[in-house]
């Protein structure tokens, strides 16, 4: 009986899912707002890649409440994964080949990740991509040397920084220019340039920054319980 | 272009199909990983590379990683 119901539970849903789906028009844009982006985007938030534009530009406020969602994710992983008994089994080294390739790899990694966050409105990427690049670049040091573990007070630090810049800035928009949180206050610059597209490169080094070391601390945090 | 999108597409389902049925985890979480791979290649060919960073970086990358050390903290076949 139980299964008879759930087959046709199953069975509702799937209709319900192709009937829904056949009604959207596959690969042809029928969202004003979309339209709008595309044609507004690179003179209103002065980014050249459009996706930052309205990543950062329009839709900055749910980008700060992504971050938070990702924050709130760490915290809750610490809470419960922190034991209080120290566990000293030994340490198994890891290979010469393991070790050396890392190592080199390593400042490589870091290096890319910052190119992808700073060049966030230029260039596809941005700061949870450079982030989590970020943090794999740290994940290849984990497993090349098993006792390393990263300097957690400058771990807290810079997420810190990065979410209070990113509410800092966010804040002072409301008192200059156009008067809203997150307004672009700071000059458009020249379209496809470095220095271009006002807060956006600054809110997204420091997003960067955050996820990055929130997504540290998380590996750090399942690495010490292994 | 629509050959290779196909072929990526099936080998997609292929791996996806093969972390279902795995009994062995780690491989399981490979196949996952190789799931994870061919969609970021996917969003690249479709023009959307932001996500496909962030699929390659976090999909492929780090939740590999957590499942792996997960799995080294438990056990390594499912019954």
């Amino acid at each position: 009986m139980k299964k008879f119901f759930s087959l046709i539970l199953l069975i509702i849903i799937v209709v319900g899912m192709i009937y829904t789906i056949h009604q959207i028009p596959f690969g042809k844009n029928q969202s004003k707002i979309g339209k709008y982006f595309v044609a507004n985007g690179k003179d209103e938030t002065g980014a050249a890649n459009i996706v930052t534009s309205v990543v950062v530009g329009y839709r900055s406020f749910d980008t700060l409440g992504e971050v938070t969602v990702l924050f709130l994710a760490a915290i809750g992983l610490g809470a419960i994964l922190t034991t209080t008994k120290k566990q000293n089994h030994d340490i198994e080294k890891a290979s010469l080949i393991l070790n050396t390739g890392c190592r080199f790899l390593f400042p490589l990694v870091l290096l890319f990740s910052a190119y992808i966050f700073i060049h966030g409105h230029l260039s596809p990427g941005g700061g949870f991509q450079g982030g989590a690049v970020v943090a794999s670049g740290f994940l290849l040091i984990y497993l090349a040397c098993p006792g390393k573990r990263i300097n957690k007070v400058g771990n807290t630090i810079s997420e810190s920084v990065g979410g209070l810049i990113f509410i800092i800035l966010g804040a002072i928009g409301l008192f200059v220019g156009d008067r809203y949180f997150l307004a672009n206050f700071l000059p458009k610059g020249e379209l496809n340039t470095l220095f271009s597209a006002g807060i956006i490169p600054i809110i997204y080094i420091a997003l960067g920054f955050k996820v990055g070391s929130e997504l540290n601390s998380v590996i750090d945090k399942m690495m010490e319980e292994s | 272009m629509i050959i290779v999108i196909t072929l990526l597409v099936l080998m997609m389902l292929a791996s996806a199909i093969t972390a279902c049925i795995m009994k062995d985890l780690i491989s399981a979480v490979i196949a996952a990983c190789v799931v994870s791979l061919i969609a970021a290649v996917l969003f690249f060919l479709l023009h959307a590379p932001d996500v496909a960073m962030a699929e390659a970086s976090i999909g492929a990358a780090l939740v590999t990683a957590v499942f792996i050390i997960a799995i080294k903290r438990t056990k390594r076949h499912e019954e």
